[in-house]
């Protein structure tokens, strides 16, 4: 009853949401997995595990990522940001968050993590969208729930927050 | 003070938890849990002539590894045929695990229990089972001629035959001055939620009992199901539905084999024993729908007028029947829309195929039921050279005539008779959205630049919140908050928030005292579940009913207290006072302190309610024989029928005169589901619809080979609309109240997606001059579709109209 | 969809990496940004028992432009090369096609050489690198070596590479001066795979065409080029015979049907694409700097 040597564990520094964590698991973790199940971050969600339906995006180093295409070992040294880092207190939404609030831009909310993160790192890149870019900027996530209608409305009202903050 | 928040458009209860990642779904439950793996058929249609475990044992994690072979009782029996019908005479269910034989690909042989699922399904690789193929029957061609079959014991494949009639067909059909035939194809989809199936359970091994989580669309329904199948008391189990990442009809079916599975091995193994369904186990071994093959005949007068219906259908099933006919008898029934048809007859046969079974898949057998019937009035208009918004008008049930019977029976077994609707007025709010009017213009103008458009439309009708019934249970704590629980199960239909915007208004308290439980049967152990659009219906009017019973007792109690009748009290914002004298008040929290009479003082407000706290009647009972203790309530809410929404889309689609790409321009929606409780989730919820339609129509289709392989199990060749493949939706209401029930209301759930490919179709069509029978349509079949019709002599058939 | 267990290896120099390629031949595979490997993994369709993670290798990154070529490191993502000013002046080719390689959460993970090495006809970069005449800097443990993209593609998800090497880096052949290029595909959904695809560059002198080359996404086994200066020199930008582009185009592609479109929708859209791109290149005013 002897684990094979390739799955053996090995020790793992991961840093998410700005604070440095370790655990003990096998090379071929996933990093969404590590997230939900050896972090116990479960924001991150899996909805397709090849990389296609974009629920568990989240940002390396700043930049949305699948999570489900990366191995938790790999992902060692790099800026981890989930959802929670975006915006953990529901009475203290992030100005994404709050726009999708404000916009009906979720229903069922499974895929909603991916959007939060996708959004929040196109926002830091392009803060003033048009409407086709806000829905190109969310063309790589699924949503079976909203028909994106809202969601679209909801970068550009996010947008605007972010624009009210900074003022 | 209170204001009203029925007709709001109230931001949703649950957002802020969902948006933060604090959502509670399936899979973030039970950490620590065991998980199972499943290793399932490669072959469509097999026998199984060995199973070799192997040395799956031997690996470390592993805890369990099952067969038919090992399970027990009524576990080992073929899954329940959940909604039997009479037509439905060659009923067949397969097993949790598959004895002897395999019907489909994606049929669960071998249940792996392990320490995660990484171990589970090394496990998985490590089993060998033995098959020996049998020819598999694929695609509803095959099936219908019966020369090959999925069951030995069922001939022709036919799982239920059923026909209606109203009127007599034949004769008007041999009296009309017109006649046509279409064939008619709609092919396979599926739900696709993006969070699949999955269950969660806790056996305590201490009182014998089991708490099941599982990502359903019933609670009580699987806690039944799974109670009979592990031979225990009702009492012993309970389901408890968490956070679910959409549904759309899939999770509706229960027990699925996994739910009655995985709380045996937890039982078995005394351990908590998770299963979550990855993304290819649900193309392959969860429910789709769709497909049809369709031949309509339709007898007309020279204005347009239907004189005679006839419809014959072939409705491909999957392997298996849990679920009966639901699905075609919803075709068969709203198939006829807004429409009187004249004489009616339909038929269908239900077949058998070796494939993944069908379930209702929102829309549930309407938007084929839709297409069949919106195709024949185009069909109807191009033979006429009517405009085809004008053979519609000829063809409305008028609002004068509601209620309106068909005639039929619906699929609750109850008459599909239409309480409210004004089909004329909809479709002039639809015209003058979409500018009917003005599309010769636009698309003159169009056609100077060398672009192809057109424009089509769809109508129908849709039978919502059918029964048995919902529940609702009210409770105002001694704090002021109001718990208020039902049944039926939350998948992203923001219930939490419309369920407390009714109670809000009916009892008179604040919004944000008022929270919503669903789906937990410890709450609530009655109900039925969340499908055909019934949530806000049945639950709703459910809640409504419970609330207003509370309030009763409220203003009794207070009239009581401030010794004036309850007639003259009134409740605003968590207040009752006195109607013309303000001041003589009580807090409803107060009211909840007096419900029940105490013995013991827990905290400051719980001394008013003890027994030597002041003034009370010696000579009558702290609780009346009449009364029960607690201000709380609950009630039912059954109706005799069903009540029918309606609505009516317009598109305007540009076609690329070379490649035949396809691009939606616009896409306008008129909807009508009586009044809205929220307004913007109504409107979410026909955006949702609109986009898997759209889905449907143009890219969504479930691909096997000729030996029932799914050759596009994944998100990457099954094709689900991005953001950048759904058109902006332009939405106008008209709100005609259901008379049925006590808040007006019609469904809304499924609304968006039924007419979409009727209407796409019709588009197309209109762009390119010649018919399309076939959906959903992509550009390389658009395009061979314009070369069949290029090589066609007919000059009829050539250019737009 | 789990992946199976393998042996995860983190060198840090390429001589490391190559040597453990070697020691593990047929049994290793590369991991660099994993986009298109893990889901295979994931699916268990590749089971390999180790895997060579390079993205701790040192001076992997790098993306230079010299006058010759734009020199990518293995680790450079799409998204990298995507943003990199120095890189789309140079070769404005290069900007233009990775934007079509699947989604921008994809392009953040996913790299240029890696999409390269994987060689699958369905690919952009592929067809880049043929159209520029790329050169492959491939390391094994025998030492470097340089192949020529035409010498490096061999087949649908082949290519010359030995299972003890790695590519280091791409050099993408920049173009002569008054080259124009356009790359255009069609896929079913936004960033899926294309039906059809075309990377084109046109050599204009003045009000004519000098030359144009093509190669092409997911209608050839491997991205080969076609000359398309037999059908178009000679002629003036605002009269080309786009008729005998398409008809070259539609002899030169061989299509594979698939579920979501047979071999003649594919070989008509990829003449079209062609015509289209060849149609819209000659006539815009602003030329990209080559």
């Amino acid at each position: 009853m002897s684990a094979p040597a390739a799955d053996a564990p090995l020790p793992m520094t991961l840093q998410v949401n700005g604070v440095v964590r370790t655990l003990s698991a096998p090379a071929r973790r996933l990093l969404s997995d590590a997230l939900r199940h050896d972090l116990g971050l479960t924001g991150t969600h899996v909805g397709c595990e090849h990389g296609v339906c974009g629920a568990c995006t989240v940002l390396v180093d700043g930049e949305p990522a699948r999570s489900c295409l990366m191995f938790a070992v790999s992902a060692q040294g790099h800026a981890i940001t989930t959802v929670e880092g975006v915006g953990d207190d529901p009475a203290a939404l992030s100005p994404v968050q709050q726009a999708l609030a404000e916009c009906h831009g979720l229903q069922c909310g499974f895929c909603t993590p991916g959007f939060v993160t996708t959004i929040t790192a196109y926002l830091d890149e392009h803060p003033d969208p048009t409407e086709d870019e806000a829905r190109e900027a969310i063309s790589g996530n699924l949503c079976r729930c909203t028909g994106y209608q809202n969601i679209v409305k909801a970068v550009l009202r996010a947008a605007e927050l972010r624009r009210e903050e900074r003022a | 003070m209170t204001t009203r928040t029925v007709g709001e458009g109230v931001q949703r209860r649950e957002d802020p938890r969902l948006l933060t990642g604090h959502g509670r779904y399936l899979d973030d439950l039970g950490r620590g849990a065991l998980q199972a793996a499943f290793v399932r058929s490669p072959h469509a249609h097999a026998r199984i002539t060995d199973i070799d475990i192997g040395d799956a044992w031997e690996l470390d994690g592993v805890e369990a590894v099952y067969t038919w072979e090992d399970l027990p009782g009524r576990v080992a029996e073929p899954l329940p045929v959940l909604i039997p019908h009479p037509a439905l005479t060659h009923a067949r269910t397969g097993y949790c695990l598959a004895k002897d034989e395999v019907n489909h690909v994606g049929e669960a042989v071998v249940m792996v229990v392990a320490r995660d699922r990484y171990v589970a399904e090394d496990a998985c690789g490590r089993i060998t089972v033995r098959y020996e193929t049998l020819p598999a029957v694929v695609g509803l061609d095959l099936a219908r001629r019966g020369e090959r079959l999925v069951h030995d014991d069922v001939p022709g494949n036919v799982a239920a035959n059923l026909r209606q009639e109203v009127g007599d067909v034949d004769a008007a059909m041999a009296a009309a001055p017109n006649t046509l035939t279409l064939d008619l194809a709609i092919e396979r989809s599926a739900s696709m939620p993006l969070e699949g199936k999955g269950v969660h359970a806790r056996w305590d091994t201490d009182d014998g009992s089991l708490r099941l989580y599982s990502s359903t669309q019933t609670s009580t329904g699987l806690r039944a199901a799974v109670a009979a199948k592990l031979d225990l008391p009702l009492a012993k189990v309970e389901v408890v539905t968490p956070d679910v990442g959409g549904g759309f009809g899939v999770k509706i079916v229960h027990p699925w084999p996994e739910e009655v599975l995985v709380p045996w091995a937890a039982r078995m193994l005394g351990r908590d024993v998770k299963w979550v369904e990855d993304r290819r186990e649900h193309f392959v071994s969860s429910a789709h729908e769709r497909g049809q093959l369709q031949e309509v005949t339709v007898g007309f007068d020279d204005d347009g007028r239907l004189l005679a219906l006839d419809v014959r259908f072939w409705h491909d099933n999957g392997a298996y029947t849990p679920y009966g006919i639901i699905v075609p008898i919803i075709t068969a029934t709203q198939l006829l829309g807004p429409y009187k048809p004249g004489a009616y007859r339909v038929e269908f046969w239900s077949v058998y195929t070796n494939t993944v079974l069908v379930t209702p898949y929102r829309g549930a057998g309407r938007p084929q039921g839709c297409f069949a019937m919106e195709r024949t009035m185009d069909a109807v208009a191009a033979h006429l050279g009517l405009d085809r918004t004008e053979v519609r008008r000829r063809n409305f049930i008028q609002p004068d005539e509601m209620p309106y019977d068909q005639g039929l029976m619906f699929q609750d077994g109850r008459p599909l008779r239409y309480d409210s609707g004004d089909f004329p007025s909809s479709l002039q709010k639809l015209v003058d959205l979409v500018g009917w009017d003005d599309f010769a213009e636009y698309r003159a103008a169009a056609s100077t630049e060398g672009r192809t458009v057109g424009l089509g439309i769809g109508c129908y009708v849709e039978g919502t919140g059918v029964g048995p019934y919902e529940g609702g249970h009210v409770q105002v704590e001694t704090s002021g908050r109001v718990n208020v629980a039902t049944g039926l199960t939350t998948q992203g239909q923001g219930h939490e928030t419309v369920l407390a915007q009714v109670v809000a208004d009916e009892l008179g308290v604040p919004f944000e005292d008022v929270h919503v439980t669903t789906g937990d049967t410890r709450r609530m152990p009655y109900a039925v579940g969340t499908f055909a659009s019934r949530g806000a219906v049945m639950s709703g009017n459910a809640v409504a009913l419970a609330a207003r019973g509370v309030r009763a007792k409220a203003l009794r109690i207070a009239a009581d207290a401030l010794e004036v009748s309850p007639d003259d009290l009134d409740i605003e914002g968590g207040v009752i006072s006195v109607r013309g004298a303000p001041g003589t008040s009580i807090d409803l929290r107060t009211v909840a302190v007096l419900s029940n009479p105490l013995r013991y003082a827990f905290d400051v407000s719980a001394q008013a309610a003890t027994q030597f706290a002041g003034t009370f009647d010696p000579d009558r009972p702290p609780v009346a024989d009449d009364d029960e203790p607690g201000l709380e309530g609950q009630d039912f809410y059954s109706p005799t029928q069903a009540t029918f929404a309606n609505g009516m889309h317009a598109a305007i689609v540009e076609t690329d005169p070379v490649t035949a790409e396809i691009r939606i321009l616009r896409y306008c929606v008129v909807h009508d589901c009586g009044v809205m409780v929220n307004p913007m989730i109504v409107e979410g919820q026909v955006h949702g619809g609109v986009a898997q339609g759209v889905g449907g129509a143009l890219y969504e289709r479930m691909v096997y080979d000729e030996s029932g392989q799914l050759l596009n199990a994944s998100f990457m060749d099954f094709l689900m609309p991005y953001a950048s493949e759904v058109p902006h939706v332009e939405t106008d209401h008209l709100e005609t109240p259901s008379p049925l029930n006590p808040l007006g209301l019609k469904g809304a759930g499924e609304a968006g997606c039924i007419p979409v490919s009727a209407v796409i179709a019709s588009a197309i069509e209109d762009a390119e001059g010649f018919p399309v029978r076939s959906m959903p349509i992509s550009p390389a079949e658009l395009w061979e579709l314009r070369r069949q019709h290029a090589s066609r002599t007919d000059p009829a058939q050539e250019g737009a109209s | 969809m789990k992946p199976a267990p393998f042996v995860h290896h983190a060198p840090r120099t390429v001589e490391e990496a190559v040597a453990v390629l070697a020691q593990v031949g047929t049994d290793g595979k590369v991991l660099a940004g994993g986009q298109s490997l893990v889901p295979l993994l994931s699916m268990r369709l590749a089971t390999p028992g180790h895997l060579v993670d390079i993205g701790g290798v040192t001076g992997l990154d790098g993306l230079d432009v010299t006058d010759e070529h734009v020199r990518v490191g293995a680790l450079v993502r799409h998204a990298g090369l995507e943003r990199h000013d120095g890189a789309a002046a140079a070769l404005p080719l290069l900007r233009q096609a990775v934007r079509h390689v699947a989604h921008p959460a994809i392009r953040t993970r996913g790299t240029t050489v890696g999409s390269i090495a994987h060689a699958d006809p369905a690919g952009e970069m592929p067809a880049v690198a043929a159209l520029t005449g790329a050169v492959v800097e491939v390391v094994g443990q025998g030492g470097a070596r340089e192949v020529a993209a035409a010498d490096f593609f061999v087949g649908p998800l082949e290519t010359t590479l030995a299972p003890d090497e790695m590519v280091v880096a791409v050099r993408f052949g920049r173009l002569p001066a008054g080259t124009r290029t356009r790359f255009t595909e069609s896929a079913r959904r936004s960033g899926d795979y294309a039906l059809a695809g075309v990377a084109l560059a046109v050599q204009v002198d003045g009000a004519t065409v000098a030359g144009a080359r093509a190669s092409f996404v997911s209608v050839t086994p491997v991205p080969d080029v076609l000359d398309l200066t037999p059908a178009v020199g000679g002629h003036p930008v605002d009269d080309l015979p786009l008729d005998a582009v398409a008809d070259a185009v539609a002899a030169h592609v061989d299509p594979d049907s698939d579920i979501h479109a047979g071999a003649d929708y594919r070989r008509m859209l990829a003449a079209e694409l062609t015509r289209r791109a060849l149609a819209t290149v000659t006539t815009e005013v602003t030329v990209g700097a080559a």
